[in-house]
């Protein structure tokens, strides 16, 4: 009983909820809702407003980036740290204590880090090298991707940590028999191990772009969506339609187009896993 | 066909001598069994003659060349393992060529020899699925197969039958015998069952806590054990052993009783002292009580085989098994008397544990 | 048995390979503590070391002023109490949440892994997706909901919102656990006569320690760090240290003092920090469970 009392409560909070958002994106709703169907005008609007078209390009630019970085970099850490290192132990919780971090603090941080007058470039023009440039925070082309840098620095320890995971499953006689067969470490890994971990890379994935589509606090901390809107992303214009610009109907048709997103790219996992598993 | 020289190899690892000095010297040609419990060290000494393991003395010698500083894929050697260690991704056609790209064989060898291997181990249908598209049985002749298409001329078995259900087993055991009747590769094979042992070894060597007991051809092995423990471990059931003591004059005594031991060919008849006397069930004959060199014993149980039977009697303090044939199982009556085969028995030193 | 290494004579080998790798390492753990390194190191300057410019420059006369200005006086909007109200407010919004969200989960994850049908399947199915449903598409029906029941922008209000949100997650990874607890312990509690309720407290829950450690932690960095739910749900008077740290960052009055916010952000972060330093092989195991999901 107790069971299905909070089944009940997640089904209508969530699946109520996205309903009243479905429905909403299909009215005229501003400030307050309005129950006056107008069809796919909202989206019509939300697909030729300049804005929200910049905020989904920048989420594909950060998102890629975003994605193949923090993979790329967080299996080159799993794949060194299993190489029996020393101190294994004190390298793992160095590169995984920024998950321990708010994505607010960390966006501060490296806020502070990029600023270009009193972070790097500062300090480097005032080691001597006066033409040194590093000023992508206030840069509207590159301050994307400085969302990418601190985003990666956030999440490489968590990929690190299930990659090597994984690592650690492998099957002993695989190792022995990639030995026997003299194949070089490069190709074993690539070739051989990482292939056989699909469910594993696939659930990093997953997971990162989750990430993604919600991201809001790390823009919020780092860029506030500057300069100007270069760093918008969709969370943040949803956001911002709700609650400060209150146009309920946009708002709510930004945040279907997201879920829909979301499911389209979750439905390949969902569907071998459950394939999988059945 | 190559020759397998192992000498005085020993390891340790935390404290714990894992080989200790172990010599074996492997003819080309041969099928060897490596047979022991679990921690014995078997899978170790497969280990270190691929090169998996490192050892902290000894050499491995293959064909008159030592081999011990080489990596594994230098030393010509084949391996299957117990997991089968298919490469999970790759087809299984591409499984079996791997190894030979990267060593960059020519395309057209790498595919005749994957067309013979198929054909031999009969795979031709499974060669474009992946392993886990496979079962059991074809995952195991996968494996097989990508240890014979490098055509190495010796072939290493980490107890590869292990995970295979009973029937598939005797099946296997069957075809790898057949298999290296056609090859005539060296084989070198680990195992803990003794009916893997029996069936396919030319010789078998006995492994106990890091050491060979024995090194044998297989019914040696059953009939003249060595030591102690291969006699309580070859053989199912485990051989009869009775403690007591030889008086060098051609008796055995056991508590009150004696039987005589002269059948017994010692190499010196006058041995005396603490020894263990071992007998198989089938060299025990049931006769009347009171019989001439018969002892008195009581049936406790029979075990009816199908074939044969087993009948369970104690005497001389200890429960002692008989093979029996099923209609005398079913008739036995309660007392009866034991007679031994001496010529057939084992005798071993109580202090050392070896055969006299 | 020792783990056999492939190649680790050949090509990890050689000295050259071998430094290359630490140098790797050491290149990337400074990577990841440079930004905590620099903010706490300039945390502890004083004003006119700050106004030098030489983010690297370890503090000269080390203080903690700025770190007490940040804790008690430093300007959140129009009321300048530093982030210690916020603090006392997460910690309050935390601890309730993280009990709740974590026991509750237990009891759901529980459920799902005994219920075996064809539905079981479709709503762990639902629990799923639920997991990756961005926030924006329930916001606004949940402030609807909230208002309706008076509890927007209140107390239990925000720890609600904590809870129902981390329901999804915490459910699957007790689910996770518990489809691996032999299902006769249960049989046998059921024979015995203990109700539904009963074999799960007297009997599930003593096997759950370690997965209940593991949730606990994950539910509490997550809550703890949360910031678009404390800004929407949380209200004035309850703002988390999050929300209270971007508003000293941001706040158009206050003279922007660098080394101020920066003591703010890492007395924000030290509740965490604390929590994964201490709880460390906890949190990896957590993390490697709960990326698996299903």
């Amino acid at each position: 009983m107790t069971v299905v009392f909070f089944f009940g409560i997640v089904a209508v909070f969530f699946y109520g909820s996205i309903v009243w958002t479905g429905y909403m994106s299909l009215t005229r709703s501003t400030l307050m809702p309005n129950y006056n169907f107008v069809g796919f005008d909202q989206y019509i609007k939300l697909f030729t407003n300049h804005r929200w078209l910049v905020s989904c390009l920048n989420m594909v630019i950060f998102g890629v980036l975003y994605i193949v970085g923090t993979l790329a970099f967080g299996t080159l850490l799993a794949v060194f740290a299993d190489r029996r290192i020393r101190a294994e132990s004190l390298f793992r919780t160095i590169f995984l204590y920024p998950l321990a971090v708010s994505l607010i603090v960390t966006g501060l941080s490296w806020r502070w880090v990029l600023d270009p007058v009193n972070g790097l470039q500062g300090l480097v023009r005032g080691m001597g090298w006066e033409n040194f440039t590093f000023d992508w925070l206030t840069d509207p082309d590159r301050a994307i991707y400085t969302l990418v840098i601190a985003g990666i620095w956030h999440s490489a320890g968590l990929i690190m940590v299930i990659i090597l995971a994984g690592l650690r499953g492998v099957d002993e006689d695989l190792w022995k028999a990639i030995r026997m067969e003299g194949i070089p470490l490069w190709r074993a890994y690539l070739q051989v191990i990482f292939p056989g971990m699909r469910p594993v890379v696939a659930s990093c994935v997953v997971l990162l772009m989750s990430d993604v589509i919600r991201g809001y606090d790390l823009v919020i901390a780092m860029t506030k969506g500057g300069p100007g809107i270069a760093t918008e992303m969709p969370a943040k214009f949803a956001v911002d339609y709700y609650f400060a610009r209150v146009n309920l109907g946009l708002a709510s048709a930004a945040s279907i187009a997201m879920l829909v997103l979301s499911l389209l790219l979750l439905a390949p996992y969902f569907y071998s896993e459950f394939r999988r598993r059945t | 066909m190559s020759s397998v020289s192992i000498r005085k190899i020993r390891k340790s690892f935390a404290g714990l001598t894992v080989l200790d000095s172990v010599d074996m010297e492997i003819a080309p040609g041969e099928f060897i069994v490596i047979l022991g419990p679990s921690g014995c060290g078997k899978s170790t000494l497969l280990n270190v003659i691929a090169g998996l393991d490192d050892c902290e003395s000894g050499q491995i010698v293959i064909d008159a060349v030592d081999v011990s500083g080489l990596e594994p894929s230098q030393r010509g050697l084949a391996m299957v393992f117990q997991s089968y260690a298919l490469f999970p991704a790759m087809t299984v056609r591409r499984n079996l060529s791997f190894g030979m790209e990267v060593a960059g064989t020519p395309k057209p060898t790498i595919v005749q020899k994957v067309d013979w291997v198929a054909k031999l181990l009969q795979i031709e249908a499974l060669l474009d699925r992946k392993p886990g598209q496979l079962s059991g049985g074809q995952r195991q002749r996968v494996a097989i197969g990508r240890a014979l298409v490098r055509s190495s001329s010796i072939c290493l078995f980490d107890e590869p039958l292990s995970n295979l259900d009973a029937k598939l087993r005797a099946e296997t055991r069957v075809e790898l015998k057949q298999l290296h009747e056609t090859l005539k590769s060296t084989m070198i094979y680990v195992t803990h069952d003794q009916i893997e042992a029996m069936t396919m070894a030319d010789r078998v060597a006995v492994m106990h806590k890091g050491r060979v007991e024995q090194f044998a051809p297989p019914q040696s092995i059953y009939e003249k054990p060595a030591s102690l423990f291969v006699a309580g471990f070859v053989g199912s059931p485990a051989m009869n052993l009775l403690e007591g003591s030889l008086d060098g004059a051609g008796r055995f005594l056991v508590g009150q009783r004696s039987i005589g031991s002269s059948a017994y060919p010692f190499e010196d008849p006058s041995t005396a002292g603490e020894a263990v006397l071992g007998i198989r069930c089938e060299d025990i004959d049931v006769v009347e009580p009171g019989s001439p060199d018969s002892i008195p014993a009581k049936l406790a149980f029979t075990e009816l085989l199908g074939a044969d039977a087993l009948g369970w009697f104690d005497c001389l303090g200890k429960r002692m098994s008989v093979r029996l044939g099923v209609d005398a199982a079913r008739s036995m009556r309660k007392e009866v008397g034991l007679r031994f085969d001496m010529a057939k028995a084992s005798f071993f030193s109580a202090s050392t544990e070896r055969r006299l | 048995m020792t783990r056999s290494l492939p190649g680790e004579r050949s090509v990890f080998g050689p000295r050259a390979a071998r430094l290359g790798l630490y140098a790797f390492l050491f290149a990337s753990a400074a990577f990841f503590l440079l930004p905590l390194l620099l903010v706490i190191s300039n945390s502890l300057k004083p004003m006119e070391e700050i106004r030098q410019g030489n983010l690297l420059a370890l503090p000269v006369k080390p203080t903690f002023d700025a770190w007490l200005t940040a804790w008690k006086s430093a300007c959140t909007g129009l009321e300048c109490g530093g982030v210690r109200p916020g603090l006392w407010n997460s910690i309050k919004i935390t601890v309730p949440a993280v009990v709740i969200s974590t026991l509750a989960g237990a009891l759901n994850g529980y459920a799902l892994a005994q219920w075996k049908s064809r539905h079981a399947n479709l709503i762990m199915l639902l629990v799923m997706v639920g997991l990756f449903i961005p926030y924006q598409a329930m916001l606004y029906p949940t402030v609807k909901i909230l208002s309706s029941l008076s509890l927007f922008r209140t107390y239990s209000g925000i720890i609600l919102v904590h809870v129902v949100y981390g329901l999804p997650y915490t459910t699957l990874l007790f689910r996770n656990f518990y489809v691996g607890v032999p299902e006769e312990i249960s049989r046998a509690a059921r024979m015995e006569g203990a109700s539904f309720l009963r074999t799960f407290r007297s009997v599930i829950l003593p096997l759950s320690t370690n997965i209940l450690v593991v949730v606990a932690i994950l539910q509490f960095t997550g809550i703890w760090n949360d910031y678009l739910l404390g800004l929407i749900f949380a209200g004035n008077d309850n703002l988390p240290m999050t929300v209270q740290l971007t508003n000293i960052v941001n706040n158009a009055r206050g003279s922007a003092s660098p080394n101020v916010n920066m003591a703010a952000a890492v007395i924000t972060a030290i509740p965490t920090l604390i929590v994964y330093f201490l709880s460390g092989r906890y949190f990896v195991r957590g993390i490697a469970a709960g990326a698996v999901k299903g």
